[in-house]
């Protein structure tokens, strides 16, 4: 398969008045403190904003299958991921969860990355990936223990093929390279994935991730959800031009898709998915899509942000286009409202439930797990808490 | 005299620093416009323009490698690492290049890089943001460790660090940000006292060791202490690395008995270097040996769980107790 550089990053909707060198030049000639070009103009789109199919020769054939079902099935998962994400933020701020990171505005790329994986690929995700790990069927209580503060992780890695939540920035790409170039000295045909954000890309990690993955041409596909915001700083603070660009250079098959459009992520992820379960080597899909929340629910965008330019991106909802899309192709809109109602209400109902029956952890805990087998001065330790714990007991027990 | 908090004496201390050197810069994640997580840069780039408090890509070692860079042509660059847990991918830059600079270049090289790390725990986060990452630095020779305790010391500290010719790593307790204070921003401070040790409080019975965050948590402990008794000397250690072995042995030798706490964990910590040191200096005036009372010697637990592995009043108490052989010994000690 070739390499798809100049074909990503390629006009796929109207027709350019001008070749992109000189609409880019033009662009920073006439405008006075010029923002960066139109973004639209270069990534890969199936289907626009309003809801109109875009022919796309680049995706077109990954989605074909894509039938009315199929596409409102991937609606209700959006629905059910922004329903999970709005109680995750709920949940926190009545003092059940320690922290929560939203995810609003990211579910067409995790969705349509997400639903793209086969069972036994791999994924390794950051803090956000609330959404893929929904695709894994992963357990409420599993997705909320970390941010509860009850338990260093949520879920077994092996029981889902998915890593636990990654807060140190890109670290986990490494980790995907590494696994994934165990899948190939294995010869196996499935793929590790790794999902990160447009700040990681700054980090040195992701730079060595792809490298790693490029000279031992490992079935591994780095999903970057540019979602234009780390923290505070703007995606210019970590690139001046495009993030797939930089992939490209390391020698990796690139798609940058319109990261709010679930059918273009998901032919992308299918697309790159393929190229390196064929032994072309590592793949990179740049997903351009927007963090409509604040980064965590202890941050403020209020006071870095633009509120237009939050508008901008509100006309990009993932959600509504397919639902426009889907009214397109006369799909019954209403029936499918009360599917998705169950659908959002039974995950709620599911993660109330959840957060009401999960224990808090036992002291035991605390040092339980750091070695796999017994480690004698922490087994004092052990004991030896456990004696001063018991001290105040016994007072209590004397003070009767 | 201003009333300021912690967090406030830092921004001011910051200010003030960038006010008397131009060549005196800030680097770091979200410093600029959001004033850093922790609002410690709060209005600096504003005032100060976006060349001196430098918004940075994602990238730890990147920012002290480039600070290492602007160090050596001339500035004085101020580094903030967002979180404690997030250092470690600056680790080789900080210990193979900060440190040892001066010593590779036979002195004619000085990298005058302050890094500025929010450490410790105590404030409910996920991994990764409760860590006390001190004594790794510590143990590096060509740095300097130091942490204040109280927002005069905060102000004072933060000037005489960035003054510094020497790389020095100012580890801010950040659960005591809100700590409110009287701050002199007109004292003068002795030269060299940003490496003295602080008598808190003077006591005939114990020295009680403390160094940032748990400087409060001892004071408390003195005070509780007298009820039972027991007359507590409390040192705030202010500067990790070099030790300020002259106030801490005159205390030492006064008393009989130390105590040191601190949240990292046990073995290899500041608490193990600071006993092995005071029993060197001053063992014939021992009557028990030095007690620690710290983190347990696991990764930083979860929230619901951070308060049994933070050393608390009771705990230090506990640890007082068999200082003075009320209590029995800790299984695998002797009495």
């Amino acid at each position: 398969m070739r390499l798809r550089l100049a074909g990503a990053l390629r006009p796929t909707g109207m027709p350019r008045l001008f070749p992109q060198s000189m609409q880019r030049m033009l662009t920073v000639s006439l405008t006075f403190d010029s923002p960066a070009p139109e973004e639209t103009e270069n990534y890969l789109q199936v289907v626009a904003p309003d809801g109109t199919r875009r022919p796309c020769p680049e995706l077109d054939e990954w989605v074909k299958d894509l039938d009315v079902p199929a596409l409102e099935k991937l609606y209700i998962d959006m629905a059910c991921i922004r329903r999970l994400d709005m109680e995750g933020t709920a949940l926190q701020r009545q003092g059940e969860l320690g922290l929560w990171a939203p995810l609003l505005g990211q579910e067409a790329s995790q969705i349509g990355s997400g639903r793209a994986l086969e069972h036994d690929d791999f994924i390794f995700p950051s803090y956000r990936e609330h959404g893929v790990a929904y695709c894994r069927g992963i357990d409420p209580h599993d997705l909320l223990r970390m941010w509860r503060g009850a338990a260093p992780s949520g879920w077994n890695p092996y029981e889902v093929n998915m890593a636990n939540q990654q807060i140190v920035i890109g670290a986990q790409t490494l980790h995907a390279a590494g696994y994934a170039m165990g899948l190939k000295f294995d010869g196996s045909q499935a793929a590790a994935i790794a999902y990160f954000g447009d700040g990681a890309t700054s980090q040195g990690d992701v730079s060595e991730a792809m490298v790693f993955a490029a000279s031992y041409q490992a079935p591994v596909v780095f999903f970057c959800q540019n979602n234009h915001w780390a923290i505070s700083e703007p995606v210019s603070t970590q690139t001046t031009g495009y993030i797939a660009d930089r992939a490209a250079g390391f020698g990796l098959a690139t798609w940058r898709v319109d990261g709010n459009d679930v059918i273009a992520v998901m032919a992308a992820t299918r697309a790159a998915l393929a190229h390196v379960r064929t032994g072309s080597g590592p793949a990179f899909i740049e997903a351009v899509t927007y963090r409509m929340g604040a980064h965590t629910t202890a941050d403020d965008p209020t006071r870095y942000r633009d509120a237009l330019e939050l508008e901008e991106w509100a006309a990009k909802d993932p959600l509504d286009r397919i639902a426009a899309h889907l009214g397109g192709l006369g799909a019954d809109l209403e029936e499918l409202k009360q599917r998705t109602e169950k659908a959002t209400n039974d995950m709620a109902a599911g993660l109330r439930e959840a957060i009401t029956s999960m224990p808090d952890p036992e002291v035991e805990d605390l040092f339980t797990n750091v070695y796999s087998h017994p480690h004698p001065r922490l087994d004092e330790q052990r004991e030896n808490y456990a004696n001063y714990l018991s001290g105040f007991a016994q007072e209590a027990e004397a003070a009767k | 005299m201003t009333s300021l908090t912690f967090s406030q004496a830092l921004n001011t201390s910051l200010r003030d620093s960038m006010e008397r050197d131009d060549k005196v810069l800030l680097m770091g994640e979200d410093i600029g416009k959001l004033g850093g997580v922790f609002r410690i840069t709060d209005g600096l780039q504003k005032d100060f323009g976006q060349h001196r408090v430098i918004d940075t890509p994602l990238a730890e070692s990147g920012i002290v490698g480039a600070a290492i860079g602007l160090a050596f042509r001339g500035y004085r660059p101020v580094v903030e690492i967002q979180f404690d847990g997030f250092v470690y991918p600056a680790f080789d830059q900080i210990v193979s290049q900060l440190a040892k600079m001066h010593f590779r270049s036979r002195g004619n090289v000085k990298l005058p890089v302050t890094i500025r790390i929010p450490f410790g725990g105590g404030i409910g986060s996920p991994e990764h943001h409760s860590e006390s990452p001190e004594a790794y630095f510590a143990h590096t020779a060509g740095l300097r460790v130091v942490s204040p305790s109280n927002p005069q010391d905060a102000y004072t500290m933060l000037a005489q660090a960035i003054a510094d010719d020497d790389p020095v790593i100012f580890m801010e307790p950040k659960r005591r940000y809100h700590t409110r204070g009287e701050v002199d921003t007109e004292l003068v401070p002795e030269p060299g006292s940003l490496y003295r040790a602080n008598v808190l409080r003077e006591g005939r019975d114990l020295t009680l060791i403390a160094y940032g965050p748990l400087v409060k948590t001892a004071l408390d402990a003195a005070e509780a202490a007298v009820d039972e008794g027991v007359d507590i000397e409390v040192i705030d250690l202010r500067s990790i690395e070099p030790v300020d072995f002259e106030t801490l042995t005159a205390s030492v030798r006064k008393t009989g008995r130390v105590l040191i706490t601190h949240e990292a964990s046990i073995s290899g910590g500041i608490g193990a270097e600071l006993s092995a040191s005071l029993t060197e200096r001053c063992f014939d005036h021992l009557d028990h040996a030095p007690v620690r009372v710290t983190g347990f010697d696991i990764p930083y637990p979860p929230a619901k769980l951070e308060s049994h592995h933070l050393p608390d009043l009771d705990r230090i108490l506990d640890g007082v107790d068999r200082a003075m052989r009320r209590n029995p010994p800790l299984v695998g000690e002797d009495g």
